[in-house]
């Protein structure tokens, strides 16, 4: 497995400068563009020049840029992500509880775009050039062009006020916010742990709209790759050689050509990270999702910079271990990566 | 006469638009075609709402004897808002943002991004390996809360907009100029014009980078759909055109309020147009892949 | 073909090495050896044939004697005619050594035919574009008098003027191949490297593109050094012959010494499978075993060792040196002085000669 293990060690020192370089440009953009960050929080109200003083002393803003950026760095690798402006608690505690519930909404979404995505993909495949095909490709086409927010938007409108069958925001109920208590954070998992169907039942459905908003947007790039790849799957000689072999069309799909055409699904999953991200936070803003999108949206609003630089690195810091972790498996996966 | 290879009679008549040029370089792609249609009109609906906001005599940003919040009807097609405007009127000026923070930047990051592309490919070495370190690490995060986070910093309105949206995009060319420049550096006649003596720069821009058109005129077309969306995500947002502008973005979330009383064409109609927006821009960018890869060519319709 | 008897190219001790990276700091771990030290010198309006199987470094020794590739080790002069300049004369340049100015002006003197005619013509440029572009490049010309250059240089070729506006991919091979050399062509060069321009042709074309080669350089006064695979075509339009095995030459003599009086075992290998024309003649054929080796570690000694049916002992030891046994006949084998090698039986020249010892 030496192979592995050297691949795994070249991405690994390939990482470590891209997360630097990432850290670099947000510390950029939040620091060193425009104006005064103090200020800007503070709305531009007339405030005394020792308040602003202290606040910049606090935000550390009165020191170089270079010690700033220095302080920053070091922050980062120790774990020490500031204290909110807005809250006065640590930035990374906030962060981490709200962590699960993006994962969880990332989870099912992408739950959601997979089944969906896969098995459009392949039906389309397997009956490629005829209507249904064509129909299913349209299908793929449209969700390209759909505005997250506004689908979100549609299906709160539709279930939840026209038809009341999906409450319209939020992770809990009312009432069951009282009573339920999280274990991990993952609501779904908590549920079950304790064992307590009305709490489950009631997440559940919060969790409806939300993924199902997530992965019919994402269903697009995932259906066309699967239907790309199993085309290719299926022209290949080997299929060919089955289907000669007198094999059932289904057990030809099933048990030579999906596994091959699953490959380049796992990267497109890697690749779906960053588009998640972004997703989560239209979607989090729409149905009000307690996650660490919506969290930087309030930071951002709020012009809370402590808030919004450590949530911005929490993300950076998280998209490169997921990916590095997704190749890494890629790469367990497909050997001819490895050489 | 021999076959037409696949290369060069696209982008000839792509950018000359002459009548002629274009209906013969277009013969039998109806993808590309229903695309450009529906791309076209938008453009002259939103140029036409420009010039004359009142023309269908209601004037879609001041007030006016208009019942309030009243869904699709005879004299209001598209209902009316909380503040009685006309819903349709609003609808139809509300693509400027979204169509010129768009096209300026992609422009934006096209050139920037094919030109670092195209050097960084040809060229090679530790400053490619630097560039492409530096554009992945871009890449690799999403790109709608950079543009959030930008936008947020640079202040609202179009010129941010377009600033921010045109760097995110920056790692999307530099990465396909870049692959198609690494292919068409290790081509026959790239050689054979090293061979003549050519200097490094010639190369560059007179063999490689016209080699590129194809891939970057598709790669736009899609980004192109994909930076609709983004705008209208960052008018949703509120980092938009401020009021009473008519944008699709901001009126979506402005709709978003009345929802719970069931005011649902605040919501629907701009984003109809949203989707058909990006649509036009996607089925464009199908239509440029199919007729420059001559393998992939399926018909859809 | 008019030959002088003034060397134009003169290469000593080229050597090509590729190194071979691996790991992810990219440590040199070994070379691959495509050109292994070889000399050779080809007089002015003369053709030398350049042979060998694939890989044996023949392409490349072609590409670094125009430094397209640049060459590790090794002297490659070049009498060049233009830049003596008014003095007249010539002027020596070492290719290797040269600066890029003086690199610029020698492109204009040394130039180079493609094996592929699909993909050495940039698609998206015009005839006219990509033949006249060397005059751009080297500011030779302008406007009408470019255009009037170029249509001459493709009529020299076999195509007209009108073609100057039309699209490679409009073209037939053989044509695309016309183009290349009317490129080639274009600025006036001493030395064409023709890397192997016929081998992706139809066969009959090859006749033709071949004939055109030789009608050419007798109008223009121009060498060759012509690299090929195919030693029934080198046979055709070489004057001399160099043989190529694995890096290095094993052979050079003029065309008829070659197959009349083949030194080298390989060189017999490769001359006994060229067909003749005579229903009359057989030959043993001479089937070498085995696989070329990696030009990456060639075996010991002589590299020709361990496929040579005549080899003795001291061949895996010590690489043999290349000599001239008279008549600027080179070899570079051990057992050249007592090896009776088969000849080609070839009416045209009459020669004939009897099995090997």
């Amino acid at each position: 497995m030496s192979g592995l293990f050297r691949y795994a060690l070249q991405r690994l020192v390939l990482t470590v400068p891209m997360i630097l370089i990432l850290l670099t440009v947000i510390f950029l953009i939040l620091r060193v563009l425009p104006g005064d960050p103090v200020s800007a929080m503070l709305g531009g109200r007339p405030v005394p020049p020792e308040v602003l003083q202290s606040y910049r002393v606090k935000m550390g803003v009165d020191k170089p840029i270079p010690a700033q950026y220095v302080t920053y760095i070091g922050g980062v690798f120790r774990g020490d992500f500031g204290s909110s402006m807005r809250t006065s608690t640590p930035v990374l505690r906030e962060l981490f509880s709200r962590f699960p519930a993006t994962i969880e909404l990332a989870i099912f979404g992408l739950l959601v775009a997979g089944i969906l995505g896969f098995s459009t993909g392949i039906i389309a495949a397997t009956r490629a050039d005829r209507p249904i095909d064509h129909g299913i490709r349209i299908f793929h086409i449209a969700s390209f062009a759909m505005p997250l927010f506004w689908l979100g938007l549609m299906f709160q409108v539709f279930f939840a006020v026209k038809l009341g069958w999906l409450p319209v925001a939020g992770r809990l109920g009312g009432d069951v916010a009282f009573t339920f208590q999280p274990v991990t954070g993952f609501y779904v998992l908590d549920a079950i742990i304790r064992w307590d169907g009305r709490s489950l039942a009631d997440i559940v459905l919060h969790l409806i709209l939300p993924a199902l908003t997530l992965g019919v947007a994402m269903t697009g790039l995932l259906g066309r790759m699967s239907r790309a790849s199993m085309l290719e799957v299926l022209g290949q000689d080997y299929v060919t050689t089955a289907r000669a072999k007198g094999l059932r069309e289904r057990l030809v799909v099933t048990r030579h050509a999906l596994r091959n055409a699953l490959i380049p699904i796992i990267t497109v999953f890697g690749l779906e990270l960053a588009v998640l991200m972004g997703g989560a936070v239209l979607t989090e803003t729409v149905f009000s999702w307690p996650g660490i999108a919506s969290y930087l949206m309030r930071s951002i609003n709020a012009r809370d910079y402590t808030a919004i630089q450590g949530s911005v690195v929490f993300i950076a810091l998280f998209i490169s271990v997921i990916n590095l972790i997704v190749d890494l498996l890629y790469s367990v996966v497909d050997p001819r990566v490895r050489y | 006469m021999p076959e037409t290879r696949e290369t060069t009679p696209i982008r000839r008549s792509l950018l000359a638009r002459t009548a002629g040029g274009v209906t013969r370089g277009l013969r039998g792609q109806t993808v590309l075609k229903v695309g450009l249609v529906i791309v076209i009109a938008f453009i002259v609906m939103t140029v036409v709402a420009q010039m004359w906001p009142s023309m269908n005599g209601f004037d879609p940003t001041k007030y006016r004897g208009a019942p309030r919040l009243e869904g699709p009807s005879a004299t209001h097609w598209m209902g009316t808002d909380q503040l009685q405007r006309d819903v349709f009127t609003r609808v139809i000026a509300g693509g400027f943002a979204s169509l010129v923070v768009a096209f300026s930047a992609v422009a934006l990051s096209m050139i920037a991004g094919s030109i670092l592309g195209w050097i960084s490919g040809y060229t090679g070495g530790w400053l490619d390996r630097s560039l492409s370190l530096f554009m992945d690490a871009i890449y690799s995060f999403p790109s709608m809360i950079l543009a959030i986070v930008l936008v947020a910093m640079f202040g609202s309105g179009l010129s941010p907009m377009i600033w921010a949206v045109g760097f995110v995009y920056i790692p999307t060319y530099f990465r396909v100029t870049r692959a198609e420049s690494l292919q068409v550096r290790e081509t026959t006649y790239i050689e054979a014009v090293k061979a003549i003596g050519a200097s490094r720069t010639r190369i560059v821009l007179r063999h490689v980078a016209p080699n590129t058109v194809n891939a970057i005129m598709a790669v736009s077309s899609f980004n192109l759909a994909d930076a609709i969306l983004t705008v209208a995500a960052l008018s949703f947002l509120g980092f938009g055109l401020p009021p009473p502008a008519p944008d699709w973005g901001f009126d979506i979330q402005n709709g978003q309020k009345y929802l719970q009383s069931g005011s649902w064409w605040l919501i629907t109609f701009p984003g109809l147009m949203i989707i058909a927006l990006s649509l036009g821009f996607g089925l464009i960018g199908e239509g440029i892949s199919d007729l420059v890869n001559p393998k992939r060519r399926r018909k859809l319709g | 073909m008019a030959q002088s008897d003034t060397v134009l190219l003169d290469v000593k001790g080229l050597v090509k090495h590729f190194p071979v990276r691996k790991g992810a700091f990219r440590r040199v771990k070994a070379a691959v050896r495509a050109v292994d030290g070889i000399d050779l010198f080809i007089r002015e309006g003369e053709t030398l044939g350049l042979v060998g199987e694939s890989g044996c470094g023949k392409t490349t020794a072609g590409r670094s004697i125009l430094r397209l590739v640049e060459p590790t080790k090794g002297e490659i002069i070049f009498r060049s005619r233009r830049m003596a300049g008014t003095a007249g004369g010539v002027k020596e340049v070492d290719v290797v050594k040269a600066s890029r100015g003086e690199m610029k002006a020698l492109r204009r003197d040394m130039q180079i035919i493609f094996q592929d005619p699909y993909s050495s013509l940039n698609p998206r440029m015009t005839v006219g574009g990509i033949v006249g572009e060397p005059l751009l490049v080297h500011a030779m010309a302008r406007g009408e008098e470019r255009k009037k250059r170029v249509a001459d240089v493709l009529g020299a070729v076999g195509l007209k003027p009108e073609h100057m506006k039309r699209y490679p991919h409009e073209f037939s091979g053989g044509q695309r191949q016309r183009i290349g050399i009317a490129r080639a062509l274009v600025l006036d060069p001493q030395l064409v490297v023709c890397d192997e321009p016929v081998s992706a042709l139809d066969v009959s074309i090859q006749a033709q593109v071949l004939n055109l080669l030789e009608d050419l350089q007798r109008e223009f006064g121009l060498t060759y050094l012509f690299v090929a695979h195919n030693l029934s075509v080198v046979k055709h339009i070489s004057n001399r012959v160099a043989v190529m095995y694995l890096g290095r030459i094993v052979e050079l003599a003029s065309t008829e010494r070659l197959f009349a009086d083949p030194k080298h075992p390989y060189t017999e290998a490769l001359v006994s499978a060229v067909p003749v024309p005579d229903p009359d003649y057989s030959v043993d054929r001479i089937i070498l075993q085995g696989d070329v080796p990696s030009p990456v570690s060639p075996p010991p000694g002589c590299h020709f060792h361990p496929r040579c049916r005549y080899a003795v002992d001291v061949c895996s030891k010590d690489a043999p040196v290349y000599r001239d046994l008279g008549n600027e006949h080179f070899v570079a084998c051990h057992r050249a002085d007592d090896l009776h090698l088969q000849p080609i039986h070839d009416r045209t020249t009459g020669q004939t000669g009897g099995p090997a010892a």
